[in-house]
């Protein structure tokens, strides 16, 4: 019997989860499989409806992680296989190789004499890195990464003789570990839609087409533009952008239910445009408006109230190259005032939904929905996006409940 | 004395950076036993090197002087030694690059030096000064958990503590368990596939409660008063809607401080004022030897239904007794089969309305939500359960609210050829003369213009959190009875933290399900769970003697010297959380297990008789002190920097990271949060001849990101104040300034410093300096 608990995936839900049940004294094994803990909000720029940055709640469940001796965490590192029952589970864990020394948290060394570059993944390769990089600048935890590609090769060994001695380490090999715990909590979150998927949308077809995720990396400080909302084709302000709802939620070919956050977000998107210009109009091709509650209720009439903010009703079922290279015209139904919509815009940006991560990468042992969300079973507790579309507050709630369920179950099996 | 130990990292352009035989001989000079520097400091060669110096000295206490100090952690762990940390990398090197070729690199290398043996410096004397915390431990607390309410989400939270382990008792207003649970002919689906509606999860739930020998009951219960701390809540109940010598009395409001004139009355009459508005109460700082002890509470008090007013809503033709709410209309469904109260006719047809707007505006009722537009498709669905023949429902919606999964149950409705779901604008309800109401909808999915003629019309009216107009938990505290904060959140016990939706300004007390925000049943049976861990997190706290959120890794608890207190009340009034009382005289009376140790009270206290052990007026006036003023060069003015640990800091961080630089002139002092800095640190600050000072915190106002709520917003207040005193002693005002900076806009923070040192460089030096 094991006292331990696992929790799989360290963004938002899994780092609440992991938090919480060490502050309970219990042993947690936090695996992610990325090179930082936050997961999916370390990418966004704001929260709505607050407009508060992610990074600020993150700073906090980073300190309570590093200060506590209960939680050990993996990076880049993905769980293989869950054998076994409640209070009694194997879990095999693989840890793949950074490369790099935990005191190696300067990369600059090794970035200057680095000549190969590849796409930016934390900025959806809006942008591009070196072989040797920091994730992002808050990432944590705050040690460099030695792209795998780049290890075996010379680019590798001259990155390494670059950076102080012992900091880079390129004889590192992926380490299967093995870990017995009474109880799984799943936070493995969520992947945006591919847009790509969605041939009448034309994501990749024409430049000035980005997804609401890319969005939120254009509009961050920390973004491939420093912050600055510009269109790809031309780095400029766009005059009129197109928001996109549904791009691929509420559909049964793509994905049948709703992704909860994508009308938030598109208010929210639309905030960080007018901040930076205030002369933008701005286009949503909706279905409904889903803003639900007082809080966001709130947020939308402040929206709405923006006159240069258009609100039509009709799903965007073409997009058509425009009048310029730049530009692209979105073409709906207009469900109430009737015919077709036709609207030139210089940026479109595709709300695309939420896809768990069970339905791309399921992990033996666990078992998922038709959709991909995690089923509960004694000894396996999902939380947050892994078990159905929610926000960040739902997340945090659903996190919380996840730890003491989890708790409970070690409980009960002991 | 401690015996310090200073370790210097020279790594990452430090050498470069700074003269580091330089730092060590101030280390030296300002006390440090050993000083020593390393190229790899934080590497495991590093780490044994201040292994070994600990055993072999006897170091007590040592300083990392290099990276950030949010970036170590774990690696330097010696039990017993004070470990502290100065993030010269950052603040000095990496933000204080010379280009070499600089003609003024000599003087400006000479600039940073100076910076980089004032951090040397201040970090010497913090740890002279500071003490090793030690924990507060509650002894024996109380670990049983009140719950209010007996819905859904309060016998869910009682049951799931209870599974934990923990001793429950709920304590219900009416007869029965259940809530609005029992009300309800059937609850919307929970799971795959959506489609048919499920039988109320209230019944059982009873069962297992009763069935539970750690839940006890108290139906017909109110709360008098609650007293106390986490981990020893003394809580006096009443039978509901009784009136209790117990019952909490409540503060003034700051109108009834002011006569009839609007003038502020005397201390002496704000009593009698006060005491005939509680009269037939005991003073909230009197304990109910009777009343039953708790480690915390959950508060699941639920909510009820909004019923529109007499005359609201006339285009709705409110008023008309075929014209029901939600509410009314499940209370039909629950009694049987559908039937009009006005007549008693069969109800076949129904409108369901969303949004009372008509076509000036698409918003749903007030206090409405996705739980009342999936009610409406539920209780459609009652219209088709009870008429499968002829029975027909129509719901009219602006926006159609079914996020996540329920998706599937608005789409299995789309497949029931007696419910017609359509947008729309309700502009008017009639009645059709014929026993009926004629429903008026415009801008229709069917058409432009459209009339209905149904049997009922149902409103999707709102459900009203418990807490907007009663405090429910009836805390006897000094700041009153209910949550702060209340009407920011329109009568919700929400948080305004996305991040931490338990997090309230009253520590031990957890909302939990309606009364926070409206859930569906689901929601509020898993929110229960997470509130039922957030009581249970509490009341070990207390035992083990650690704060609570956020500070959760925080052993300390703030001193109080009591011997010079003045009374002055400030400390009790400014506690975000309450955490503080006080006796007749105004004393305050600390109660540490509601204590978050922000510092808001230490920062309040005009005596500095408020600290902890390793924080408080004289570390950080000392480290103050400790920076070397040139008092005869015009070139070298010197400013301090407060900047909130959380938020501030790491911005400085990371621009200093991304290469981004500012002046030299100014020495950064983290701080636990704004609302924790003395107005004593900058009176010590210009007296010491520092020419300004600058504090930096997050942003206050309705959308707070402090995280201690209010902590740079009382900052705010008291430089206010502060400037006032700068001015009588003849000193531009400006000299103190307070910024807003979120942790994300490290890009703006350089500018920001920058902006103040050229203002500041413009008044020229302070005119006391050197005195």
């Amino acid at each position: 019997m094991s006292q331990s608990i696992l929790v799989i995936g360290g963004g938002f839900s899994g780092l609440t989860a992991a938090v919480e049940a060490a502050e309970m004294g219990y042993q947690v094994y936090l695996v992610e499989k990325e090179s930082y803990l936050g997961g999916r909000v370390a990418q966004l720029n704001k929260y709505f409806p607050k407009l508060c940055p992610p990074t600020c709640g993150l700073e906090i469940n980073f300190r309570r992680v590093k200060t506590n001796p209960n939680i050990t965490f993996y990076t880049q590192a993905e769980v293989k296989s869950v054998q076994g029952s409640a209070g009694n589970f194997n879990v095999e864990v693989v840890v793949n190789p950074r490369y790099t020394t935990p005191q190696c948290t300067n990369c600059k060394p090794g970035e200057a004499v680095a000549s190969v570059e590849a796409p930016n993944e934390f900025n959806f390769g809006m942008d591009n890195r070196k072989g040797i990089y920091m994730p992002h600048p808050m990432s944590f935890p705050n040690q460099c990464v030695v792209d795998p590609a780049v290890a075996a090769s010379a680019e590798g060994q001259k990155i390494k003789d670059a950076m102080p001695a012992g900091h880079v380490d390129l004889s590192q090999k992926p380490e299967t570990i093995q870990l017995n715990v009474g109880a799984v909590i799943v936070a493995s979150g969520w992947k945006p839609y591919d847009p790509a998927n969605m041939e009448r949308l034309c994501y990749g077809k024409y430049p000035n087409i980005v997804t609401n995720m890319m969005l939120e990396r254009l509009a961050s400080p920390s973004g491939p533009t420093g912050g600055q909302i510009v269109r790809p084709s031309d780095k400029t302000m766009p005059k009129k952008v197109g928001f996109v709802q549904c791009a691929g939620s509420r559909d049964k070919a793509y994905l049948p239910y709703c992704s909860y956050i994508c009308c938030m977000a598109t208010l929210k998107h639309i905030c960080y445009i007018r901040e930076q210009s205030p002369d933008t109009e701005c286009y949503v091709f909706y279905i409904d408006i889903r803003s639900p509650g007082a809080k966001y209720e709130k947020f939308y009439a402040k929206v709405k109230a923006d006159a240069k903010v258009h609100f039509i009703k009709g799903k965007v079922a073409e997009v058509k190259p425009g009048s310029s290279a730049d530009s692209v015209v979105l073409v709906a139904e207009d469900t109430i005032g009737g015919g077709k919509v036709e609207q030139e815009v210089d940026m479109a940006v595709l709300a695309t939904g939420m896809q768990p991560v069970g339905a791309l990468n399921p992990i033996p042992g666990i078992e998922y929905d038709a959709d991909g969300f995690v089923k509960p079973k004694e000894g396996i507790v999902p939380c947050g996006c892994a078990k159905r579309p929610v926000d960040v507050v739902s997340s945090a709630q659903s996190a919380t409940a996840a730890a003491l369920k989890a708790i409970q179950m070690i409980r009960r099996a002991g | 004395m401690a015996k310090i130990g200073v370790y210097i990292y020279t790594g990452d352009g430090i050498a470069e950076a700074v003269d580091v035989e330089g730092l060590i001989k101030v280390a030296t000079k300002s006390g440090a036993a050993v000083a020593k520097s390393h190229a790899d400091l934080y590497s495991p060669e590093g780490v044994a090197m201040v292994k070994q110096d600990i055993e072999a000295e006897g170091l007590t206490a040592i300083s990392l002087v290099g990276m950030s100090p949010r970036y170590e952690y774990k690696t330097f762990d010696f039990p017993g030694v004070y470990l502290d940390k100065t993030g010269i990398r950052e603040l000095v090197a990496w933000s204080h690059r010379i280009d070499p070729s600089d003609e003024k690199a000599d003087s400006k290398k000479e600039h940073v030096q100076e910076l980089a043996e004032d951090y040397i410096r201040m970090a010497v004397t913090k740890l002279q000064k500071v003490q090793m915390p030690t924990p507060d431990k509650l002894e024996a607390p109380n670990t049983r958990i009140l719950v209010i309410g007996g819905g859904v989400t309060g016998m869910t939270a009682a049951l799931e503590a209870a599974e934990a382990g923990y001793e429950v008792t709920i304590v219900e207003r009416t007869g029965e368990l259940g809530g609005y649970g029992m009300q309800v002919r059937k609850q919307i689906p929970v799971g795959p596939d959506y489609s048919s509606l499920v039988n109320p999860v209230a019944p059982s739930l009873i069962e297992k409660i009763k069935s539970n020998s750690k839940i006890t009951v108290k139906t017909e219960t109110e709360i008098a008063r609650i007293y106390g701390a986490p981990g020893k809540y003394r809580v006096s109940l009443k039978a509901a809607g009784t009136k209790s010598e117990w019952d909490a009395p409540v503060p003034l409001t700051p109108e009834e401080k002011l006569d009839a004139n609007g003038k502020e009355l005397s201390a002496e009459d704000q009593k009698k004022v006060y005491a005939a508005k509680n009269e037939g109460r005991n003073d909230y700082m009197v304990e109910d030897a009777n009343g039953e002890l708790f480690g915390a509470v959950i508060l699941a008090a639920g909510w009820k239904p909004a019923i529109p007013a007499d005359g609201e809503y006339p285009h709705l033709a409110w008023g008309n007794p075929n014209v029901l709410t939600n509410h009314q209309f499940e209370q039909l469904a629950k009694s049987g089969k559908l039937k009009r109260p006005s007549d008693g006719k069969e109800i076949k047809t129904v409108a369901f309305v969303q949004s009372p707007g008509g076509l000036n505006d698409d918003a749903d009722f007030p206090y409405a939500s996705a739980v009342t537009t999936m009610v409406s498709l539920k209780q459609a669905k009652y219209v088709r359960e009870d008429y499968p023949e002829d029975g027909k429902a129509y719901v009219l919606y602006q926006h159609m609210r079914t996020p996540g999964q329920y998706e599937y149950f608005y789409k299995g409705l789309q497949d029931d050829a007696g419910i017609f779901l359509s947008k729309g604008a309700v502009t008017a309800v009639k009645d059709n003369g014929a026993g009926g109401l004629t429903v008026t909808v415009e801008k229709t999915l069917l058409g432009d213009n459209i009339a209905l003629d149904v049997d009922v019309v149902v409103l999707a009216t709102g459900m009203l959190p418990a807490t907007k107009d009663e405090a429910v938990v009836n805390l006897a505290y000094r700041q009153g009875p209910a949550f702060r904060d209340l009407d920011l959140f329109g009568g919700y016990c929400d948080s305004n933290f996305i991040c931490f939706p338990y997090e309230t300004r009253r520590t031990g007390i957890y909302a939990a399900g309606p009364v926070r925000r409206t859930m569906t049943i689901e929601e509020s049976m898993e929110d229960a769970a997470g509130a039922a861990l957030k009581a249970i997190q509490a009341v070990k706290a207390a035992e083990e003697g650690h704060a609570v959120h956020p500070r959760t890794w925080d052993f300390d608890y703030p001193d109080f010297y009591f011997q010079r207190c003045t009374q002055c009340k400030r400390c009790t009034e400014e506690c975000p959380f309450g955490a503080l009382d006080d006796d007749e005289k105004g004393t305050p009376k600390p109660n540490p297990t509601r204590c978050r140790r922000c510092g808001t009270c230490m920062g309040a206290c005009p005596e500095r008789i408020i600290g902890f052990k390793d924080y408080n007026i004289d570390v950080v006036g000392s480290m103050i002190k400790s920076i070397e003023v040139p008092d005869d060069d015009e070139d070298k003015l010197r400013m301090v920097i407060f900047a909130c640990e959380n938020d501030a800091y790491p911005a400085l961080d990371m621009a200093a990271a991304k290469g981004l630089g500012w002046s030299p002139l100014p020495r950064i002092i983290p701080v636990r949060c704004l609302g924790s800095v003395n107005v004593a640190w900058i009176k010590d600050a210009m007296s010491s001849g520092l020419d300004g000072v600058l504090l930096l915190g997050c942003k206050f106002g309705d959308d707070y990101q402090c995280h201690f709520v209010k902590g740079s917003e009382l900052a705010d207040r008291r430089m206010a104040n502060v400037a006032e005193t700068i001015k009588s002693l003849g000193m531009e005002p400006e000299r103190v300034k307070l910024a807003q900076i979120a942790i994300d806009e490290y890009d703006k923070v350089p500018g920001v410093i920058d902006a103040f040192v050229e203002e500041i460089v413009g008044m020229g030096p302070n005119p006391f300096k050197g005195f």
